[in-house]
């Protein structure tokens, strides 16, 4: 009888037999949610590079390697989500195009081609200087990044910048489009009520701008602290105005997502509401504790205003609460979707597993790759202007903008 | 999942004598069936093993990976048959359904599906309205009681739960994959492996599907399930190897009351098209616009 209760998920109810093996594991909860960390990374760095808006300067190339780095690592948990991983890209070679996770590969193909462009752009010039003062292998490889184009001089250094600068505004309805996109991949699911929703798609989108402004402000008073930089309190002032408005909106229109659904009161309400008190209510206390907790703490802030240390250290607990409630609301809905059974008339409990493929082990691999990736690809590419300029002597391709 | 050992597999025939209940009138129907249902049963046991060697294999019933792989690289061609000829549909006539699931195990052994309880691509489901009560308590062959009470996952029967309380009214309802007209599994694959032929059935390409199991997600009447040994999505065909040789599916092979009823609606004289002009018929959720082709009599507005 052993066999009959593993990897199967327990339910109450009446749930449709081929429901209790789950079909989509904690790997589908942590894509949407890196994908959202990089939707949101690479709108600080539009904020500087499309709108000129100087506060953000200092972080800005940092949030646009972040962004990279994050989207190396988007598609990761889907193919290890995979029945049959070695078997991908026929999605990619013969998309059956009523499918909307057939465009997956051609969205995040695009995106990530365009963020590579753009960071390009962004460090040709370090390259280019680099290259010339690094000797040994590093120097190769600098050499090699220039890609040949060693050229910079004030009017090439200003082309560098228009370009990105075009690049970055291509990519903000991309980021839009890419995040848009998965939740249209939850919200075009007809057969699940709890995904089936028109507002899916801006949900997810705004909670990616919220989770991706607050990985922007952890990493930034984190990797401060060790290079024992100053934190500018400008740029900190900036990212609470971004990280107010987004978490706002985003509770705001969750809400009444929530609203609709309970005041609609389709068939099966009854199991919804059994839901949310049941198999998913932490995730729930924690999506709506940290959200609240975040929206309070950013209003007193401007309230306030505050600045200076006291600034960094809540603004730096926000950003934490912000990314933490973001991963609760994606497990919400990626897992709680699949809780509440098609019949509507049963609700399963999924338990994670701690080892395997499809474990939280391989999670919590998965999530920390971007970060090493990034620390890697800080030490390649100097993401922080003062330092490199005052280092190595290279040019800033903004003050020639 | 586990694979089970050949003695615990399916033992098409029930040797275990049943207690010394008094035979009520259900009783007697439910042996007759299942005397019915071991002699189908039997019969496509012996064809499966007549044809793949299977006699002395450990997986007993199921396909091992050699013949799977033949299979799909090979598939037996059906000279003399076109798919612009027919148009299969299938009906399920629920007052007859006296719940034996012979069904669901005939199709276990046909299709080679995964033998435990929570990969099915048939399965029957039990509403009970106890006196009183507006609503229904369904289960089905998954429910732990159920397996419990029948000793294995592959030993396929309901349980007696239902021996001391007053029961209104209750009813057997068998599912399977509706070959839906528009299907919304064919809709969400990204690769094109599901599609849907031009007789009627959702087929899925096995050497093509590469487990993302959207389909699994976008089917509304769970028909679809995800087999871990193949890494690939699963579904009820119809038996489409079989019904291209002008023979019935497997559950509609073995039922022994007719409660499934399979054929050519092309035909008038079919017995599909004679269900559907001689009966009030429905569909599942029509509401999720995806025009099934499976044909319900007498379901009830608990039926899910």
């Amino acid at each position: 009888m052993e066999h009959v209760f593993s990897h199967v998920t327990p339910y109450v109810g009446y749930v449709y037999p081929n429901e209790t093996d789950m079909a989509w594991s904690q790997l589908i909860v942590i894509y949407p949610y890196i994908t959202g960390l990089v939707a949101g990374a690479f709108v600080v760095s539009s904020l500087h590079h499309v709108f000129n808006i100087q506060r953000f300067a200092p972080i800005s190339r940092f949030s646009l390697l972040t962004a990279l780095c994050f989207m190396i690592f988007a598609p990761m948990p889907l193919l290890f989500h995979l029945g049959q991983p070695t078997r991908a890209f026929n999605a990619v070679i013969t998309p059956h195009w009523t499918s909307a996770m057939a465009a997956f590969g051609y969205v995040a193909g695009f995106y990530l081609c365009l963020l590579l462009l753009e960071v390009w752009f962004a460090f040709r010039a370090d390259i280019v200087a680099m290259s010339k003062s690094r000797t040994g292998i590093m120097g190769k490889v600098y050499n090699m990044l220039t890609l040949g184009s060693d050229d910079v001089s004030p009017r090439a250094l200003a082309i560098d910048h228009k370009v990105a600068r075009i690049l970055s505004m291509i990519g903000i309805p991309s980021a839009c489009g890419l995040h848009g996109y998965v939740g249209f991949v939850f919200g075009s699911l007809k057969t699940r009520e709890w995904w089936s929703s028109d507002l899916m798609p801006v949900i997810f989108l705004l909670s990616a701008v919220g989770s991706g402004v607050g990985l922007v402000i952890v990493l930034y008073v984190i990797v401060s602290k060790f290079r024992k930089a100053p934190i500018a309190d400008d740029t900190m002032r900036g990212l609470l105005y971004v990280m107010f408005t987004g978490v706002a909106i985003v509770m705001v229109i969750e809400g009444l997502e929530m609203l609709e659904m309970v005041y609609k009161a389709r068939e099966g309400i009854e199991t919804v509401r059994a839901l949310i008190a049941g198999p998913i209510w932490v995730g729930m206390y924690l999506q709506w504790g940290l959200s609240l907790f975040a929206l309070v703490v950013t209003s007193t802030l401007l309230l306030f205003d505050v600045h200076g240390k006291r600034l960094v250290t809540w603004l730096f607990a926000s950003g934490l609460a912000m990314m933490l409630g973001v991963l609760a609301m994606r497990w919400n809905v990626v897992i709680g979707g699949q809780e509440l059974s098609k019949t509507m008339k049963g609700l399963l409990t999924f338990y994670p597993e701690m080892f395997g493929r499809e474990s939280l082990f391989t999670v919590l691999i998965i999530s920390i790759c971007p970060y090493v990736v990034l620390w890697l690809m800080s030490k390649l590419l100097p993401p922080w202007n003062q330092e490199s300029a005052s280092e190595s002597g290279v040019f800033d391709n903004h003050k020639f903008a | 999942m586990n694979q089970l050992s050949s003695e615990d597999k399916m033992t098409t025939q029930d040797t275990k004598t049943d207690e010394a209940d008094a035979l009520s009138r259900r009783n007697f129907l439910g042996w007759l069936g299942k005397g019915v249902a071991c002699v189908g049963a039997l019969a496509g046991a012996g064809t499966a093993i007549g044809s793949t060697e299977l006699v002395s294999s450990k997986r007993g019933f199921q396909q091992n990976d050699e013949q799977f792989a033949e299979a799909v690289n090979n598939p037996p061609k059906v000279p003399g048959y076109n798919w612009n000829d027919h148009d299969w549909a299938m009906g399920v006539d629920t007052d007859r359904c006296i719940g034996c699931l012979r069904c669901m195990e005939a199709c276990k052994m046909e299709n080679s599906v995964q033998m435990d309880a929570n990969h099915h691509r048939t399965w029957v489901e039990r509403y009970v309205y106890l006196e009183g009560s507006n609503t229904a308590i369904v289960d089905s062959q998954t429910d732990p009681k159920d397996i419990e009470n029948a000793g294995s996952e592959t030993k396929f029967r309901f349980d007696n739960r239902y021996k001391n309380v007053k029961v209104d009214k209750a009813f057997f309802v068998p599912k399977l994959c509706n070959q839906c007209e528009h299907p919304s599994c064919v809709q969400v694959c990204p690769t094109g492996a599901t599609f849907k032929v031009k007789d009627g059935p959702v087929l899925i390409d096995t050497t093509y599907c590469i487990g993302c199991q959207y389909c699994v997600q976008a089917c509304p009447y769970g028909a679809r399930s995800f087999n871990e040994q193949r890494g690939t999505a699963e579904k009820c065909n119809w038996c489409y190897h079989r019904i291209t040789k002008g023979l019935n599916p497997a559950c509609v092979e073995v039922c022994p009351t007719g409660t499934r009823i399979f054929g050519d609606r092309r035909d008038p004289e079919s017995p599909i098209s004679l269900f559907i002009r001689n009966n009030h018929v429905q569909v599942l959720k029509p509401e999720m616009g995806n025009a099934p082709n499976v044909f319900y009599k007498g379901t009830d507005k608990e039926v899910v």
